[in-house]
């Protein structure tokens, strides 16, 4: 009897300490929800930032994000599914490997503001880029190197081995076999992956905030050497750098919801196109 | 014979392209010792070990990351230890004891929790955080070590479930089958044999939760005050390591001994996570081998 | 496979268009041209240096300043790396930066854009209305760390300060703490909105801050600022810091470096004109006079 209660018990503990953690999950999201929504209209999400961010819109600090997305993942895509491939496919245990799963595990645990510092050293000063859509990009693609491999090699991996071996045995070469057989099943998982990436540079702030970020700049990019606004920094700045926080509460709250949507909308891509994919290929 | 050309030449392709990871790490790291090095000459490397950080003095420049240190390691140490027993716990019932239906609306809900940008963490914390901490502790402000800790354990749990969970799942049937043929009951199972059995997996996840909270910049940077003190209270205003690269860097001409100290830093933390996330991969190794 | 490969070769092509497009093209042309314009530096000129673009580039359309704050020092040094045209700086430039840019070869200019007082905030539940700068330099090196010293209620003065990347935190710790450290317990904010949040909330908090921002009472209360014990207390206004009675205020500047293009040239006399100064005076600033 005395088990039997003290299950109980721990049971429901442990359901409340989970559903805690829920609820504090939720409350972050429903106060930014709450607080943010009164903000977004079609204005705030097309306009320009006018009295240097007090009012207007965060037009430019969307595009610059997209921007930079969409630098980074043209630079790490290609590196990272052809890495994946090397390692699914072709790579022995030999020391090489080792070296390059090695080199996988460190890039993923660098910090982000490590990344920021070589970014600044690397691209903007020694490569002579300035603080540019360029040196942002690139900073980020190297950040986001290691989710799109490890994600693409998941998916690789995951292809039954039957069918590369029934390719190879009609006598196909090696990248036939892959490119035929292999990859059209995998790509899904390796879309996913990037989309994962695409959500993680999307928040990111410490590699941008030197490489590329500007505080004002009421002009859409017009090329990958000019600065651009982003949304994490400008959430940043619009929280810490102005003088009256209570009047631009709505501005701030509204630009960290716009952000969250953004960044959970793409994580939602991901969950959906993972849902599809798997109800699609079933070895 | 082309065809045999052309294999050779893709995978050639292919193999250089993965060289280019190891080619960033080892760029990253000659880069960061290329741009310290030159402190070694001139003040030195001791001078790192002081307890001051003054890098703008019209008296004495001063580099000791002492106080950096100690408020990474506070900071980091806390969120830890806030963070694994609702994490330990969270991984525990969403792996062992909710129903199915539970599982899918937890598990995104961690997912969503990583997924929410360290700046908007930090634009909470500032928010909210920071004054219900003031007034709890009836402290004279909410910008503490102890706040900081918060955001960042809110910010490691997503890791340590994740990967504590799959830890649990691996153990295999057989133990649990055991545990239960011979009487006991689901709860005692899940602590006393299956747990245990998946330790060194929650161990590793820990490890990585710790990499990721030591590397935070923009949450700690918001709401810890950031002032450069030595101390072990978590009450006080800290500063940590990331903060100081993130607030400084901008200012810092290139090539002078205050960017050169900021590398230092910068070494310092990539050397703490790349440790700390090699010993969790090999801990992780060995619970997969076992 | 079929259809990645195009999207692909679609996605790179058109990031490498992204150069060639007329808009790019323009934009290589107005830097070279050198229409577009960057300033970087003090967090206290920020938001005039924001107005300022404001209000000129809605006179010159086609001009593009991009502003962006971080601090003097970070402005200065990103003037001496060659990574911005304009520099606002709250504070001089120090004979070693100087030295460096007369070694890198180039010719700095330095225009006065503006005046601005430091105001000394604290909560507005503080008794305290006057400081003495003797006990202001006590307060932030930390030889008093209880308000009972000062003469106000007991509790642990919490000192606000700058990062040490700002101007305000340099000039301040030049005339105020007569070059004497801050101490380790001040807590560096990021900015100078995050020093007026945080005295508007902690009873116990104070700060600096460019007077600009202190303008709107009732959130922070602003000190009177005695030279010495005898002397009569001042409160930091336009008047009393064209005057020179208040004891703590200084030049905002801009510095341009050689080859700065006529565009940032044409950008400044605009700042200093009659339609910039008054948006100086509109911002809570000094118009230079």
């Amino acid at each position: 009897m005395r088990r039997a209660l003290t299950d109980i018990a721990v049971r429901w503990l442990m359901r409340c300490v989970t559903y805690f953690i829920v609820l504090v999950i939720a409350y972050i999201v429903i106060d930014i929800v709450w607080n943010g929504a009164p903000a977004l209209s079609w204005t705030f999400v097309t306009a320009m930032p006018k009295e240097s961010g007090a009012a207007g819109g965060i037009f430019p600090a969307i595009v610059g994000t997209f921007c930079l997305i969409l630098g980074a993942i043209v630079v790490a895509l290609p590196l990272g599914t052809a890495s994946a491939v090397y390692l699914s496919e072709y790579a022995k245990n030999g020391r090489f490997t080792r070296m390059i799963r090695l080199a996988i595990i460190t890039l993923a645990g660098v910090p982000s503001i490590v990344f920021g510092l070589f970014g600044l050293g690397l691209f903007v000063l020694f490569f002579h880029f300035g603080a540019s859509i360029l040196a942002g990009s690139l900073t980020l693609a190297c950040m986001v190197l290691p989710t799109i491999i490890v994600a693409s090699e998941e998916s690789l991996r995951a292809v039954p081995i039957y069918l590369r071996e029934g390719s190879l045995a009609l006598g196909a070469g090696k990248w036939q076999t892959i490119r035929k057989n292999v990859l059209p099943y995998a790509i899904p998982g390796m879309l996913t992956g990037s989309v994962l990436a695409i959500g993680r540079a999307a928040g990111e702030t410490a590699p941008i905030l030197l490489t590329v970020a500007a505080f004002y700049l009421p002009r859409l990019p017009r090329s990958v050497f000019d600065q651009c606004m982003a949304l994490p920094y400008h959430l940043y700045v619009l929280a810490t750098q102005y003088p009256d926080a209570d009047k631009i509460r709505l501005m701030q709250y509204g630009t960290a919801l716009v952000l969250i949507i953004l960044v959970l909308g793409v994580n939602l891509v991901a969950v959906i196109l993972r849902i599809h994919f798997r109800k699609k290929y079933k070895w | 014979m082309g065809g045999h050309w052309r294999e050779a030449g893709v995978k050639w392709l292919l193999a250089v392209s993965s060289s280019v990871c190891i080619i960033v790490v080892l760029v990253i790291f000659a880069f960061l010792f290329k741009e310290a090095a030159p402190f070694v000459r001139d003040p030195g490397v001791l001078d790192l070990l002081g307890a001051r950080w003054t890098p703008v003095s019209f008296i004495k420049q001063q580099f000791g990351i002492a106080p950096l240190v100690s408020g990474s390691v506070v900071v980091t140490l806390l969120a830890t230890l806030l963070a694994v027993p609702f994490g330990l716990c969270g991984a525990v019932y969403i792996a062992e004891i909710a129903r199915p239906l539970e599982r899918e609306i937890l598990k995104p809900l961690v997912e969503i929790l990583a997924a929410i940008p360290s700046v908007v963490l930090g634009f909470f914390g500032l928010v909210v955080v920071a004054p219900i901490v003031k007034y709890v502790f009836n402290l004279p402000t909410g910008l503490t070590g102890l706040t900081g800790a918060l955001l960042l354990a809110l910010m490691a749990i997503p890791t340590i479930v994740s990967i504590s969970e799959d830890a649990i799942r691996s153990v295999p049937r057989s133990y649990r089958e055991a545990s239960l043929a011979l009487g006991a009951s689901d709860i005692q199972t899940v602590w006393r044999v299956t747990v245990p059995s998946a330790k060194s997996g929650i161990v590793a996840a820990v490890m990585l939760g710790m990499g990721r909270v030591i590397g935070e910049t923009m949450a700690v940077l918001m709401v810890t005050g950031n002032a450069a003190v030595v101390t072990l209270s978590p009450f006080d205003s800290m500063r940590t390591m990331t903060a100081t690269i993130a607030a400084e860097m901008g200012e810092v001409t290139y090539g002078s001994r205050h960017y050169q100290a900021l590398f230092w830093v910068g070494i310092l933390l990539l050397l703490a996570t790349f440790i700390l996330n090699v010993a969790a991969q090999r801990v992780l190794r060995n619970h997969q081998r076992a | 496979m079929h259809r990645t490969v195009p999207v692909a070769a679609a996605v790179v092509i058109s990031i490498l268009m992204f150069g060639c497009t007329p808009a790019a093209q323009q934009g290589k042309a107005a830097r070279a041209a050198g229409k577009s314009v960057t300033v970087k530096g003090s967090d206290t000129m920020v938001h005039l240096v924001t107005a300022w673009s404001e209000s000129y580039m809605k006179a010159h359309p086609d001009a593009e300043i991009s502003v962006t704050g971080g601090g003097s020092g970070t402005g200065i040094a990103a003037l001496l790396n060659g990574t911005t045209d304009i520099c606002a700086a709250s504070r001089d430039m120090s004979p070693e930066e100087k030295e460096k840019a007369a070694r890198e070869g180039s010719t700095l200019r330095e225009t006065n854009v503006a005046r601005d007082g430091i105001a000394v905030v604290v909560n507005p539940s503080n008794p305290i209305n006057e400081l003495t700068l003797e006990q202001l330099k006590k307060i932030f090196t930390g030889a008093y760390a209880n308000w009972k010293e000062v003469g106000g209620s007991d509790g642990e003065i919490v000192a606000l300060s700058r990062e040490s990347s700002s101007g305000t935190y340099v000039f301040f710790q030049e005339h105020v703490l007569k070059k004497e450290d801050y101490t380790p317990k001040a807590r560096l904010m990021p900015a100078t909105s995050a020093i007026i949040q945080s005295a508007a909330s902690d009873a116990l908090a104070i700060g600096y801050a460019g007077l600009g921002y202190a303008a709107d009472v009732g959130r922070v209360k602003v000190l009177k600022v005695k030279a010495d014990a005898a002397a009569p207390a001042i409160a930091p206004s336009e008047d009393t810091v064209r005057n020179g009675t208040y004891s703590i205020s200084r030049p905002l500047h801009f510095y341009t470096g050689a080859g700065v293009g006529p565009a940032a040239d044409d950008f400044i006399k605009f700042c200093l004109s009659g339609a910039g100064q008054a948006i100086v005076r509109e911002a809570g600033y000094i118009p230079v006079q």
